[in-house]
């Protein structure tokens, strides 16, 4: 079932999408200063899922994520000026210069971390569910990750605990088709789909092309609607599009790992066109501008911000 | 109302420290595979899944490492787990989480969370436990920054250290030695914690110190009660360590500095081992005052084999030591004098049958 969405969330979802595509792009643009010294792995071309997403989340919900997490940190309603100084390696960043881009958390909003490693952070959000559940708590817990740790042990041993005690988790495939520069051929079985494999574990699974807001948002509804309401496990993959380097903060075409022509198909896919189609210029401009003053604010709070000193390096090996 | 001291095997000391943890406090859970099979990890699980419930008290699928991530993400969430293994060896599917994970949590987050985790380990020795079953890899866990290592060698410490561990707000390494099980001692039927990072002075001495921990502490003990009925005039320090990380590195060097002569029994692997690095800390502080060279008895930098034929001539032995000890006073080793000869080389004693 497609639903067909109110003026009003298509506000809320466009909101959301500029301002991880805008801030996605304003640390591409300003990398080549030396200011952000630590691996950063954008999300241009990602922004969609998280940002309709953001539309089914409550706060008491928690979020753990990867590696290419900015998106769903702010699609947590992450504070973004912490999320930059963490860039900058500033005293004030979320994790006063100990983690960087990779290592972002909130716990005010209940986002709870991301991991470098592939598949690392999965089990992490399935033992925040299972709290959810002993503590008999009505949040939910949601675990990002891409293609690439669908192929990883620890996925497999996460979702067989999760559907064995039945935890409120919901699993977010965003499948971009490469792990790093290595293709979905090389590394699955031709004519896989990923989210078939869950039937067979027990886990109820959704899948959407992406191919429109309304068929995303329908879908996205439905899944967390079921974990919700079921306080089971859910498994959503959701097919999407990187558009810039694995890691860094520019375009890879030089590299002819995959077909000009599929980023061509990509861009010609782009959400931010599709949703601006159905607003009015007055709202975009408005929130266009809005968006562009609060990343402003937030690179300027980053470049203001102290540093963290000497005494700071030995500071939280462990808790006292 | 008084509370009493009874004598009880390590393996009960085990028990009653996780019995007074869940009932001191709610959060406290505990898993692993086989807590609730009917020989409850070797008896140390007895009674916790009747008395507390199957949701604080639950068996798990074989999935070392997605539950080792599952305890980040309830630890991060105030809940306080205790996770089990019947042997060391098969925890090691789980480094991912624990090495990229839980040991750098609160501080790549920058202390914006932190993770009281307890991870029971049991490491285990002879009976053709083989290369797989029975490694000593405390060392490694040492090596990370973030994690605490804990590995008494008695019921007391057994109790008291364990129950510290499970209410430390960081992830702690607790290793028991399966030999060590049946051993029985002292223990207050009351809760108590002992403090982590404070080693003990078993044997107080002036003349040498043997700094050892887990199932070399009884190997210590053994060769002292042996030793000291052949020689009157040396008198041997012994220290066992308790906590591994942190280390009570002031302990060592006040005992090394008293005795200027130390052997460093170990249980793990000689190679970038735990004893190079206790001698490494003597070394850099005391290498002027020592009169002789530091004495590092390890196992060797082999698998263990299986096999009873060749076992014997792998674990260190109190001859072993006993020898150490000669060589250093310059004394003539008698070589009718076989301090082994009570020892099975790969059974700790009759209690043993097997198979694991």
């Amino acid at each position: 079932m497609v639903y067909s969405l109110t003026n009003q969330d298509i506000e809320k979802i466009y909101k959301k999408f500029i301002e991880i595509r805008f801030l996605e792009l304003e640390i591409s643009k300003r990398y080549s200063e030396g200011k952000m010294r630590c691996p950063v792995h954008l999300s241009v071309g990602q922004e969609i899922v998280p940002s309709i997403l953001s539309l089914f989340v409550k706060k008491a919900d928690n979020f753990i994520s990867t590696h290419r997490g900015h998106a769903h940190y702010i699609a947590k309603n992450g504070n973004i000026p912490e999320m930059i100084s963490e860039i900058y390696g500033k005293k004030t960043g979320t994790s006063e210069g100990k983690g960087g881009s990779m290592h972002l958390i909130d716990t005010k909003v209940n986002f709870m971390g991301t991991s470098a490693i592939v598949g690392n952070s999965i089990p992490v959000g399935v033992g925040l569910g299972l709290s959810n559940k002993i503590n008999k708590k009505n949040s939910l817990s949601f675990v990002f990750f891409g293609d690439g740790a669908t192929e990883e042990g620890v996925f497999y041993e996460s979702i067989n605990f999760a559907a064995l005690k039945e935890i409120p988790v919901v699993f977010i495939c965003e499948n971009n088709k490469y792990s790093v520069y290595s293709p979905l051929d090389v590394r699955q079985p031709k004519n896989r789909n990923i989210h078939k494999i869950l039937n067979g574990i027990g886990v109820k699974s959704f899948f959407s092309k992406s191919k429109s807001v309304e068929e995303i948002y329908s879908t996205l509804e439905q899944a967390i609607r079921y974990s919700r309401s079921k306080r089971k496990p859910v498994f959503i993959e959701c097919m999407t599009s990187r558009w810039l380097e694995h890691c860094g903060p520019n375009e890879d075409n030089d590299l002819n790992y995959r077909d000009i022509k599929e980023l061509d198909a990509y861009k010609k896919n782009d959400f931010q066109k599709k949703l601006e189609n159905k607003l009015k210029i007055t709202y975009i401009k408005k929130t266009q501008k809005q968006i562009i003053k609060k990343i402003n604010s937030a690179f300027k709070f980053a470049d203001l911000s102290s540093t963290p000193k000497k005494e700071d390096l030995k500071k939280n090996v462990f808790k006292n | 109302m008084c509370s009493k001291i009874r004598n009880i095997t390590y393996i009960n000391a085990i028990n009653s420290a996780l019995h007074q943890s869940m009932d001191k406090d709610k959060k406290v859970i505990s898993f692993g595979l086989g807590i609730n099979d009917p020989k409850r990890i070797f008896n140390s699980t007895k009674g916790l899944v009747e008395k507390f419930g199957i949701e604080r008290v639950f068996d798990i699928p074989t999935s070392e490492n997605a539950l080792m991530g599952v305890s980040i993400g309830l630890a991060m969430s105030g809940m306080k787990p205790i996770y089990m293994h019947q042997r060391l060896d098969f925890f090691l599917l789980a480094m991912d989480q624990l090495i990229n994970g839980a040991s750098k949590w609160h501080y790549m987050f920058g202390g914006k969370v932190n993770l009281p985790i307890t991870v029971r380990l049991i490491i285990g020795r002879g009976w053709g436990q083989g290369p797989t079953h029975s490694q000593n890899l405390h060392a490694w866990f040492a090596h990370v920054p973030g994690l605490k290592v804990i590995m008494p060698s008695n019921p007391y410490d057994a109790k008291g250290l364990l129950l510290k561990s499970i209410f430390d707000p960081n992830p702690v390494i607790f290793l028991e030695h399966r030999w060590l099980h049946n051993s029985i001692g002292k223990v207050p039927d009351k809760y108590y914690e002992l403090e982590i990072g404070k080693a003990k002075i078993i044997n107080k001495g002036n003349d040498v110190t043997i700094i050892a921990s887990s199932y070399m502490v009884a190997d210590a003990i053994n060769f002292i009660k042996h030793f000291e009925k052949i020689n009157l005039k040396i008198s041997i320090e012994l220290i066992d360590l308790r906590s591994i990380k942190p280390l009570d590195k002031n302990c060592i060097l006040k005992s090394v500095k008293k005795t200027k002569r130390v052997i460093v029994l170990d249980p793990g692997f000689s190679f970038c081992g735990f004893a190079s690095e206790i001698i490494s800390i003597i070394s850099l502080s005391l290498i002027n005052e020592l009169k002789y060279k530091p004495i590092k008895i390890t196992v060797p930098d082999i698998p263990e084999p299986t096999s009873r034929f060749l076992v014997k001539y792998y674990y260190p032995s109190i001859n072993n030591l006993y020898r150490s000890v000669c060589k250093m006073f310059n004394l003539k080793t008698n070589n009718k004098i076989n301090l082994d000869q009570n020892r099975q080389v790969d059974v700790p004693g009759d209690w043993f049958k097997g198979p694991f």
